[in-house]
């Protein structure tokens, strides 16, 4: 295999002339908080979990890079948060000048005023509005989608549904606290209205023991017990402390969506549109286990430096960042349009699933949801909303 | 209705009447539905192994080509009998190809595996295999057999295969998920579909040079609904056709000025083309409604539909 491509390195490289052959080179820093193992066992963290997809990514740009005469690295740094800084430190030191990173809001912020503009950072974990909004800086792309075009995604469905009435709960974590405030914007925005809302507090619990079942099914009906008369329940909880819990356990038989149930997501090991299946195959191959949102979102982060090198024919840090924060930048993903960046935030724009356990329940934007620009642009913050001021 | 009655009868009074089998690959259904191409009837329908995509038929029009794409297999059926007469290795999950203007060898793109695989239709064996780009999809040829071109999907390359020496001589970078290549039959230039980039490219073929884009705008059609797949051209150049997937509309364009002559709506998700021999009518096949759409070619009408399997993904028009 290698031989292979020895071989036919150098036969395109002769038919490719003028293209510089030299590495570019990235980084994956994933920052691994410790903490409770998930309610399901099925969410269980792998080791490779991101590095999976940009290893898919680093392939792909590797085997289009033949053609060009580009080569693709990308160094795995998986760290603890408080040596977070110094794994993004080693990752410049080795050169990577495009830094993926998987990490908390915090922590993300951290890291890419650490990195300035030493690197491009590509944000493929947080989802905070305010790091596209007050906290937004010029030097990273968000590959990763924001609450607000979660919440949107999942807002249109509803109202199309005429489901217009929710009962939000969401968790005591500050993270679940931006998830609702992005719910009740997208209440707001899409005319839908919450008529109850409660608060879970996370006291700890029985989660994973053998009987926690029994607990769950007295606690959350009497939980979720006299609410207003809603449509549906929308969990916020982003923390992934009791969400889960809430399917077939409410007082009231209403459906539930947002953190569990049905769920807005960037990927779905199920989906089969537009392509995805190959892709789907591809990764399996490769990491033995179905694709998650996370790696869906590093390998799009990985293939954006791949995109870039190959149609700005260059391999120069400057050119290709230029190029990827430039209007004519874009890039295909399994989902059935190009995806493009937003110049108010440098925010991807991309369609979000709606997801149960088994399959794809729909896409948002939703068909009724039109915008002069991009319909894309219903989702999230539009360059009217926005508190992003770019620095220079 | 009373349209596609007169035209169907205009057609039968112009040519002498050949029927021709037209027989289409459907995805889910794991089957192939077999029309007439006079009748417009369904004649028979068998099974095809997993997931059956890409379809030819063999210049004899005896073999017909499948690739089971989940089978990982090219399977070939007799034409007369239905039956399965033999596999041919394919490599894995093969998509699409394209046979020889000779009839052998048969061009396969592997869409998990980067390679495309060149097998011997008569020896049954494999003569190589060609690293491309990531996800190969589209496969052309030059009609004196001389340039094999794929397409890549997520590379977004049209790869120039010299068909003697197997080497790629020749890369064109297209805009996003470049589906199907497919030559003038003059051999002078080469049209490649990108899906997502919402563009045909007109290569020149002999410098490989990008000479034209041609785009699509469709009144009260969302711009990320038009990509273009399948096509194919009159062999005179004079009129081409696009599918353009979930728009449901074929576009017809002009083979000289490359303007939009006009968007035939057909079924849902139009995927791939095949005409009649005579070019009197072409095929369409439509993946979401489970139909194929007939389009009159000299009068630029839709004029029928016809029900065939789950997802019918390919077609291909058996030759006189």
């Amino acid at each position: 295999m290698r031989m292979i491509h020895a071989i036919s390195l150098m036969g395109i490289l002769a038919a490719a002339p003028g293209w510089s052959d030299t590495v570019i080179r990235a980084a994956i820093v994933r920052v691994d908080v410790p903490g409770l193992p998930p309610i399901s066992r099925l969410d269980l963290p792998t080791a490779d979990l991101g590095f999976a997809g940009a290893r898919l990514g680093t392939e792909d740009n590797q085997t289009t890079g033949r053609f060009t005469g580009q080569a693709f690295e990308t160094a795995e740094y998986a760290a603890a948060p408080e040596a977070a800084t110094q794994a993004l430190d080693q990752a410049l030191a080795g050169g990577a000048q495009f830094i993926v990173i998987l990490a908390d809001d915090a922590t993300t912020l951290a890291l890419v005023d650490q990195a300035g503009d030493r690197a491009l950072i590509l944000n493929a974990g947080a989802r905070g509005d305010r790091l596209r909004g007050a906290d937004c800086r010029a030097n990273v792309v968000h590959v990763a989608p924001s609450h607000a075009m979660m919440a949107d995604a999942l807002a249109q469905f509803l109202v199309w549904k005429r489901w217009d009435e929710w009962f939000l709960i969401a968790g005591s974590h500050p993270q679940d606290r931006a998830l609702a405030d992005a719910f009740r914007t997208a209440a707001t925005k899409f005319g839908a209205s919450i008529v109850e809302e409660r608060v879970f507090d996370d006291t700890g619990g029985a989660r994973r023991t053998d009987t926690g079942h029994v607990q769950v099914q007295k606690q959350m009906p009497v939980f979720t017990q006299d609410a207003a008369d809603h449509d549906v329940v929308i969990a916020a909880d982003e923390a992934g402390v009791f969400s889960e819990y809430l399917p077939f356990q409410t007082w009231d038989a209403r459906p539930v969506a947002g953190s569990a149930g049905l769920v807005p997501r960037t990927w779905h090991p199920a989906l089969e549109a537009w392509g995805a299946t190959q892709f789907q195959n591809r990764f399996e191959a490769l990491a033995g286990r179905p694709m998650r949102e996370e790696d869906y979102q590093a390998w799009l982060a990985v293939r954006i430096i791949g995109e870039a090198a190959t149609r700005a024919q260059s391999s120069d840090f400057p050119v290709l960042r230029d190029h990827i924060l430039s209007p004519q930048f874009e890039i295909a993903g399994f989902k059935g349009q190009k995806l493009t960046l937003r110049d108010w935030d440098h925010q991807l724009r991309q369609p979000i699933l709606l997801a149960t356990d088994a399959l794809t329940v729909s896409v948002s934007p939703q068909h009724a949801y039109l915008h002069q620009t991009s319909q894309l642009d219903t989702l999230g913050r539009d360059r009217p909303e926005t508190d992003c001021v770019m620095p220079e | 209705m009373r349209l596609s009655a007169l035209s169907l009868t205009a057609l039968l009074g112009a040519t002498p009447v050949l029927a021709n089998k037209v027989f289409v690959s459907n995805e889910k259904g794991n089957d192939i539905t077999v029309l007439d191409s006079e009748t417009l009837e369904v004649i028979a329908t068998f099974p095809a192994g997993n997931r059956p995509r890409g379809i030819t038929i063999s210049p004899d029009g005896k073999e017909l080509y499948v690739c089971a794409s989940d089978d990982d297999t090219v399977r070939v059926y007799s034409t007369e009998t239905y039956e399965q007469t033999h596999t041919l290795p394919s490599g894995p999950d093969p998509e699409l190809f394209v046979l020889h203007p000779s009839g052998n060898p048969l061009y396969i793109a592997n869409e998990d595996d980067n390679i495309v695989t060149v097998v011997d239709v008569v020896t049954h064996k494999m003569l190589a295999e060609i690293p491309v780009g990531v996800e190969p999809e589209g496969m052309g040829i030059s009609p004196d057999g001389a340039v094999v071109v794929n397409t890549s999907e997520t590379t977004n390359m049209a790869h120039f295969i010299d068909s003697a020496t197997y080497e790629i001589v020749a890369n064109v970078l297209v805009d996003q998920r470049p589906r199907y290549a497919q030559f003038t039959s003059d051999g002078k230039l080469l049209f490649v579909t990108s899906e997502i980039g919402g563009t045909v490219s007109v290569i020149d073929a002999a410098t490989q040079a990008i000479v034209h884009k041609i785009t699509f705008a469709i009144p009260g059609v969302l711009p990320e609904a038009i990509q273009p797949v399948g096509l194919k051209i009159t062999s005179d150049g004079t009129k081409i056709f696009v599918a353009l997937g979930p728009s449901n509309r074929v576009a017809m364009i002009d083979g000289s000025s490359f303007e939009v002559l006009d968007y035939l709506l057909v079924g849902q998700r139009v995927w791939q083309l095949a005409f009649t021999p005579d070019e009197s009518l072409l095929f369409t096949t439509n993946g979401n409604s489970n139909d194929v759409s007939v389009i009159d070619v000299a009068a630029g009408k839709v004029v029928k539909s016809v029900q065939v399997g789950q997802q019918p993904w390919g077609v291909v028009v058996a030759p006189d």
